[in-house]
């Protein structure tokens, strides 16, 4: 038998090969703009490589000498990366396991459905104004950043960790409940027919064998945290060292403000007032870098998903 | 612990994220309404120059009953709707070929590359696209592609310098593109075998069966991937607030090519570029008037794009 034609082949209308043809276009020109972006972050990057630029703390001063560089932004970064997979994570595997494994009612499982979806689609500047409100009121006031005289700016690492979670939450969610509905109902049964509750099912067999699943949404969420910027510049303030916010040394660390690589690059850019170009080129390269290992490891995590007892 | 018990907690924890978007409406729209309610539908409307006019809301009289609300936002709001059509349209185009690339036409060494390509751009971060748009597209386009005779043509009502809604589009079309290559993909993969190997068996050449049967059945996913294309791009704040120009101009589609080098400010970035002003009471309930029009508008746009994401289902086709 021979196999069926791959290419362009005689006969074909004109109106066929011009869709064949833009076809490839639109995928080569793909590739063309991701590679350009590449090298080009590359070649500025490694063009003004300093090592020495990562352990600086920044200063807020005009002369580029002194500014110094941007261990805050780094430390910032990883803080928010910390604490937002701490709330995104199991929040959004509760509500993976709950949609997929019970779901019901119907109508309200619908609903949720839905919700996780606006919240998806709902702007991060939205999300980050509406932080700001809801830690601005008193009760909340202890999570955040005092201003002088007890006013509650509803600024911290909390706050800001908090909206950033929501950016993570969808991708989860829906990654979770792609692995649990990848699980084939007889593995469930075999579960119950040992005598095993619904419960212990998900705990003891569901979860671990959705674990790559949970992995992947997991780091595909922490890479929307750390590119995200709204919610820095809003909720962290423009302050561009770390802030300890008082009340322990690491619970005042969570409470204080800071900035991150994002908000570093984005202020030091000529739209901020920084005016150094070369040091946003440079931490916008090390963000980039996070970034695509976030993305390297969803790449490993997607290739070793198929557990092989689930076939 | 009894099975239903973890039913429920489950359950009630599910709920939060609906307890949380009630509470976003309340809080947003709380904080927004003084601005609306002074300027009732006028707000919508034209007049004046909105940068002035913030600036006089920033600057108002300390006591409250003095507070100025006045502002006609329409320059910001065109300015969305332009940036973001402009992007959709022509994403939704590219997109559709090169998921159609993607799924019949692309060698498996290219759909190896494209792969992690696609998921790149879209992890790209928003302030990076920025980042390259203003060192290095905003200067080209100023030099060499805005004439000094196209700057004059426009020299009473703004200026040309570089930044402008063209870069913006072009920009955010790269970065909707992947969401929405990611949807349409998964719909014309989702397209039962059957269907096309039936059309290419009664002789259908393979662009004619990939046109005709996959896409047409995957139209409900191409719908849903604009429509969640455009939800994304409404909030795209930090990138065209770099690239857009900082003027909170209304292009005109009358002045032909040059509307494209013309400046805007979309909503979304009015927002982040005013954010310092926060705390003056009448200035921080203005950007959350910007908040909440942005939120409705995503708010409806999400649910839109759920809801023609269904008609697939009927099809036994799972997107």
């Amino acid at each position: 038998m021979t196999p069926p034609p791959t290419g362009i082949s005689d006969g074909w209308p004109l109106r066929d090969r011009v869709g064949y043809c833009a076809a490839w276009g639109a995928g080569l020109t793909l590739i063309g703009v991701a590679a350009a972006i590449v090298i080009y972050m590359a070649y500025r990057g490694t063009q003004y490589f300093d090592l020495g630029l990562l352990l600086e703390s920044p200063n807020a001063t005009l002369n580029q000498a002194q500014s110094g560089g941007f261990r805050d932004p780094i430390v910032g970064t990883a803080i928010l990366l910390v604490l937002s997979t701490l709330i995104a994570a199991p929040l959004g595997v509760t509500i993976a396991v709950w949609l997929t494994e019970y779901g019901r009612p119907r109508w309200l499982a619908r609903t949720v459905e839905s919700a996780v979806e606006v919240v998806a689609g709902t702007p991060s500047i939205v999300l980050a104004m509406f932080g700001l409100v809801f830690f601005q009121q008193q009760w909340l006031g202890f999570l955040t950043f005092d201003a002088e005289g007890g006013a509650v700016l509803g600024r911290s690492f909390i706050a800001a960790a908090a909206m950033m979670s929501l950016i993570a939450l969808p991708l989860v969610v829906g990654a979770t409940r792609e692995a649990l509905n990848a699980i084939p109902g007889h593995v469930r049964e075999a579960s119950y027919a040992l005598g095993k509750t619904k419960a212990a099912t998900i705990r003891r067999v569901l979860l671990p064998a959705a674990r790559p699943g949970i992995g992947t949404g997991t780091a595909l969420g922490m890479g929307r945290v750390a590119g995200d910027t709204a919610i820095v510049v809003v909720l962290l303030g423009a302050t561009l060292q770390i802030l300890n916010g008082g009340g322990g040394s690491v619970f005042g660390l969570f409470r204080g403000t800071g900035s991150t690589l994002t908000s570093y690059v984005y202020y030091n850019s000529p739209a901020g007032e920084g005016l150094a170009p070369e040091k946003a080129y440079f931490a916008a390269f090390v963000l980039l870098v996070v970034v695509i290992l976030l993305n390297f490891v969803v790449t490993r995590i997607a290739h070793g998903k198929d557990p092989g007892w689930t076939r | 612990m009894s099975d239903a018990r973890v039913e429920r907690i489950l359950g009630a924890v599910a709920c939060i994220v609906l307890a949380l978007i009630a509470g976003m409406v309340v809080f947003v729209f709380e904080k927004a309404w003084p601005s609306f309610a002074h300027n009732g539908l006028a707000w919508f409307g034209g007049g004046g120059d909105v940068d002035l006019q913030l600036e006089d809301i920033f600057n108002s009289p300390a006591n409250p009953s003095d507070y100025v609300y006045t502002l006609h936002a329409w320059p910001l709001l065109w300015g969305t709707f332009v940036v973001t059509a402009g992007a959709v349209l022509i994403g939704i185009v590219f997109s559709l070929l090169a998921a159609i690339f993607i799924v019949e036409f692309a060698p498996a060494r290219i759909n190896r590359v494209l792969e992690p390509v696609v998921r790149l751009l879209a992890a790209v971060p928003s302030v990076v696209y920025g980042l390259i748009g203003i060192l290095l597209i905003v200067p080209f386009v100023g030099n060499h592609l805005i004439s000094v005779e196209r700057q004059e043509s426009v020299a009473n009502v703004v200026q040309l310098d570089g930044a402008c809604l063209g870069v913006g589009v072009l920009i955010l079309t790269v970065m909707i593109v992947p969401i929405m290559i990611a949807i349409v993909v998964d719909a014309l993969r989702a397209v039962p075998g059957g269907w096309t190997e039936g059309a290419a068996a009664l002789g259908v050449n393979r662009w004619r069966v990939i046109w005709t049967i996959s896409v047409r059945t995957a139209r409900p996913a191409i719908v849903a991937a604009a429509v969640l294309a455009t939800a994304r791009a409404l909030g795209e704040a930090i990138m065209l607030s770099m690239v857009a120009g900082s003027a909170s101009f209304a292009p005109n589609p009358i002045d032909g090519l040059t509307f494209l080098f013309e400046p805007t400010r979309p909503l979304a970035s009015a927002l982040v570029e005013n954010v310092e002003g926060l705390s003056v009471v009448p200035f921080g309930e203005t950007l959350f008037a910007f908040a909440a029009i942005l939120l409705v508008s995503s708010m409806f746009l999400s649910l839109a794009g759920f809801a023609a994401k269904q008609p697939m289902r009927k099809y036994g086709v799972q997107p």
